[in-house]
């Protein structure tokens, strides 16, 4: 019993950091998608872009609405209390995504193409940056009593460390954005993005200098966490794994390569993670409350494996069977191939 | 406007308008998924291409309300833990894991497959897409089952206890089949299958009454109907058997829905009330019409009552519903609907025997087909106000008899609360509209009936004699396929 109550946990907060990476990867080039699609001179190559992605935005975003659901039946306490905290941040992803969801349906529908394509690049945007928000607060810690209730005011996730969480995120979903899209499209279109693609790589990585710089300086629970014994190795590694990442991004998009640039990005995506998880770990509402504390019953954890745990594979079986159904080159609002 | 400033009603304002709003969508991509499959199994059984057009000229309706449907989805969601934290922490071990089955089991499988079936048509065989669009439909209705397990538990929380103020589950699957939980599923599934019949009937009827392709609509207009031969009647009979529950497991919610304010003791017979205007403040109703004994039958199939029929002055007014006339009337026109169905069901059902729905007659029969289109939106006024009787009707209580709604609230300041809550109405009245504009725009373009049919040679016959204004399909190429 004992050890059940520390493994189960544990079990759940990987698979929630599962879903939320995969969420992140996912709608991350989705999200990075729209915003770029703002700064795209005409319709037709909006059009295009949004073609691209008609048939995965949605099972794309419902790996939040699982992570969302994973996380209240495991740790309902954190559940309440993140979002809680974070009512206006939320929101603002909300709002974001529904007029994201909507320019989709409506923009087929519609003669006035221009209006609900705005709306797809904006939502996209508005949407990012709820969540780069919601990102830098969990990161920065949010203030709660002894028994894990909210204390603070409606504005605290506000702050500069958040403001700079929020734009290094807008930058990563760029880059992972044009990195599909060098995938995904051929010609003009093509070649601007190795351009956006090059750029937010840069953009990204001085984000993450400035992150991880004042990290250690300006929390301490950051800088016991990261000076820890068997951690600082790894934590040593990570900074430099991540810049031999963007070396070798920044290399396959000189040579003009197709299909590598996503798969580096998405390498850089997953190191990125794993360092922000092993920071956050044991807590979940940082710097509080572990997930032994928040955590539910060991007996609703172990019901949620198997109703849930055992469709993992499932899921993502179809899903990836969802991506071959669909694999080529979109060009001029067709798929070919 | 002393409500401005109190978190808990802005909540609740806020929850009520953003779930009936998003019950609105999600009652076609349920009932329509089930259309869908029966019509493109009998195109791959039949191969009349009028099928496979069937189910090309549908699915529009459905991505449309499927857009919306996971666009007013999300925040219904994560309310629960923006605005009802402490109902979440409470609950959480058995309602948190619920919203969990239901986002892997039913959200995933649908929200995949979707793309397949609208547009794979040309990029898997014709089996598979058939297998995508069951899927589809399997997915939308396995969220009816898993949302309506989670609401019924909170109708009848079973399987567990309270404990410090955290629900405690010793049985999780007395929990997920709690008293209410088969008979609800049912009713809402029948629900949804309902409302889209009447939607497919209706709008196949406009078409008919204006004379646009008489004969491949009279097809949709029968395949709804043959179905609600069985639908309609079953529905009630379902509905009944929601009353009797509350009856038995929710007492101050049936004096509501009944208006009832003093107790009628078991051996006695009640009547029902037809109409009246209760008054909270009073505790009585100002004025009334009753059907003699009419009660006793309705809930026991008999004159006198075996139990007693509590009414709702026995409870103190924090303890009890308030706003009885909503819940009052909202059941009384869920019925009046529900009945309505089943007779217009009759009367078509009739004249189809009668042959008078035939290709060439179908058009002469002007007041059926108006009855249908008037029909089309009655089920969504049905589906919300079911959920006003079943929501309304048990405050006080979040879970009922548990957990009070005041208690489930965050801790949030009121003026947040009121932001968001001006904005989702802001935004869902723009929503609204969009979907009514771009719905009746679909509807006016008509079906495409020049689409190539898989698998078959491009220059069959013209199924359809009537000329028709035809207007080219305007959706980029990848749609069409
Ligand atoms: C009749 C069944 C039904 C009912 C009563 C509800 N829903 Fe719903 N919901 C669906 C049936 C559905 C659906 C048919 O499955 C939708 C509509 C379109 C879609 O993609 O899924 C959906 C979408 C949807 C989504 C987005 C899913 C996605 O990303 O694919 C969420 C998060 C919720 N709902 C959550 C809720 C909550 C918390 C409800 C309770 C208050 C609720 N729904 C009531
Ligand atoms: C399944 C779909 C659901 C629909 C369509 C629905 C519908 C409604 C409606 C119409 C109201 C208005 C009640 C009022 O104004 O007092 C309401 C209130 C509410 N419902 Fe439900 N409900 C659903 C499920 C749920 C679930 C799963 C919960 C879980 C927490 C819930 C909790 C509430 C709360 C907190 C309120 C607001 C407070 C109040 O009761 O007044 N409902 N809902
Ligand atoms: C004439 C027959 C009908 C009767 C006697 C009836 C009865 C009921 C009752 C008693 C409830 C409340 C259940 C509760 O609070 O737990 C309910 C809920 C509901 N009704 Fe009806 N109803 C009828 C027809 C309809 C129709 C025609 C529709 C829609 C097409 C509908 C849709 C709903 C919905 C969506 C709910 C809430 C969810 C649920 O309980 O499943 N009802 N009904």
């Amino acid at each position: 019993m004992e050890t059940l109550t520390y493994f189960l946990p544990q079990v759940w907060f990987v698979v929630l950091a599962l879903f939320l990476l995969l969420y992140v990867m996912l709608d991350g080039f989705d999200l990075g998608v729209g915003i770029l699609s703002l700064t795209s001179k005409d319709e037709e190559r909006r059009g295009i872009l949004m073609t691209s992605l008609s048939n995965i935005w949605d099972a794309n975003e419902t790996w939040l609405v699982l992570m969302g659901g994973g996380l209240f039946g495991a740790f309902p306490l954190a559940y309440g209390t993140i979002l809680n905290a974070l009512y206006i941040p939320i929101f603002v992803m909300i709002f974001g995504f529904i007029f994201r969801a909507v320019a989709f349906e409506f923009r087929e529908l519609s003669n006035r193409k221009f209006f609900w394509n705005f709306a797809f690049g904006a939502g996209s945007f508005v949407a990012a940056l709820g969540q780069g928000f919601a990102l830098g607060a969990v990161l920065k810690g949010i203030a709660v009593d002894e028994t894990g209730h909210f204390i603070g005011t409606s504005w605290d996730w506000l702050s500069w460390q958040s403001v700079l969480v929020a734009l290094t995120l807008i930058q990563a979903y760029v880059l992972i954005g044009s990195t599909y899209l060098v995938w995904k499209t051929t010609g003009e279109l093509q070649t601007t993005h190795y351009k956006t693609a090059k750029i937010a790589a840069l953009t990204t990585l001085i984000g993450a200098i400035f992150i991880t710089i004042s990290t250690p300086i300006f929390y301490e629970s950051a800088r016991t966490r990261l000076f820890q014994q068997p951690l600082v190795y790894i934590f040593a590694v990570i900074p430099i794994l991540g810049v031999l990442l963007i070396w070798q991004l920044l290399k396959s998009l000189n040579r003009q390569e197709e299909r590598a640039p996503f798969l580096w990005t998405i390498l850089l995506f997953v190191l990125t993670f794993l360092g922000l998880g092993l920071i956050v770990f044991p807590y979940i509402i940082p710097v509080k409350i572990t997930i032994y504390e928040a955590s539910a019953d060991p007996s609703s954890l172990v019901i949620m494996i198997i109703f849930i745990g055992f469709l993992i594979p499932v899921m993502l079986f179809y899903n990836l069977y969802q991506y071959i159904v669909f694999r080529g080159k979109v060009t001029g609002g067709h798929y070919e191939g | 406007m002393e409500f401005l400033s109190d978190s808990v009603v802005l909540s609740r304002m806020q929850f009520a308008l953003t779930a009936l709003f998003h019950m609105l969508w999600p009652v076609l991509t349920t009932g329509m998924g089930i259309y869908l499959v029966i019509v493109e199994g009998v195109w791959l059984k039949t191969r009349n291409p009028d099928y496979y057009l069937h189910a090309r000229f549908w699915s529009k309706f459905y991505v449309l309300n499927f857009g919306i449907g996971v666009a007013t989805g999300i925040p219904m969601e994560f309310q629960f833990g923006t605005n009802w934290s402490r109902f979440s922490e409470a609950a959480g071990n058995f309602f948190g894991s619920v919203i969990g089955f239901e986002a892997s089991w039913a959200f995933m499988l649908e929200a995949a497959f979707l793309g397949i079936m609208l547009f794979g048509w040309e990029r898997v065989n014709p089996i598979i897409h058939y297998v995508s669009t069951i899927l589809v439909a399997v997915g939308a209705n396995l969220s009816t089952l898993w949302i309506l397990t989670a609401n019924s538990w909170m109708q009848t929380p079973a399987g567990g206890e309270l404990v410090n103020g955290k629900f405690i589950v010793h049985d999780y699957f007395a929990a997920i089949a709690n008293p209410f939980m088969k008979n609800s599923v049912l009713h809402m599934f029948f629900a949804t299958l309902e409302t889209s019949l009447f939607v497919i009937g209706g709008i196949s009827a406009w078409y008919i009454l204006n004379r646009r392709h008489e004969a491949f609509f009279s097809k949709s207009l029968k395949i709804a109907l043959a179905a609600a031969i069985a639908v309609a009647p079953l529905q009630i009979y379902i509905g009944h058997l929601s009353g009797e529950q509350v009856y038995h497991y929710q007492p101050s919610k049936l004096a509501a829905m009944e208006a009832q304010w003093e107790t009628t003791p078991a051996g006695q017979s009640a009547d029902w009330s037809l109409l009246a205007i209760p008054n909270d403040k009073a505790q009585k109703n100002d004025w009334e019409i009753t059907v003699p004994n009419a009660l006793g039958y309705i809930l026991e199939f008999k004159q006198k009552l075996t139990y007693p029929v509590r009414g709702l002055s026995e409870w103190k007014p924090e303890d009890r519903p308030h706003m009885i006339g909503l819940i009052y009337y909202a059941f009384r026109i869920m019925i009046g609907i529900g009945f309505f169905f089943a007779g217009l069901m009759l009367l078509s059902v009739l004249q189809w025997l009668r042959g008078k729905l035939s290709a060439e007659n179908i058009a002469q029969q002007r007041w059926l087909m108006r009855a249908w289109v008037f029909a089309a939106p009655l089920g969504y006024i049905a589906v919300d106000s079911g959920w006003i009787v079943r929501c309304v009707g048990r405050q006080p209580w979040i879970v009922y008899g548990q957990i009070r709604t005041v208690d489930g609230a965050s801790n949030i300041p009121a003026s947040n609360v009121l932001v968001s809550l001006t904005s989702f109405a802001v935004v869902y009245s723009i929503l609204f509209v969009g979907v009514l504009y771009f719905g009746s725009r679909i509807i006016r373009r008509g079906p495409n009936l020049e689409l190539p049919v898989p698998g078959i040679e491009p220059d069959r016959p013209a199924v359809d004699t009537t000329p028709a204004e035809f207007v080219p399909d305007e959706r980029p190429v990848e749609a069409q396929q």
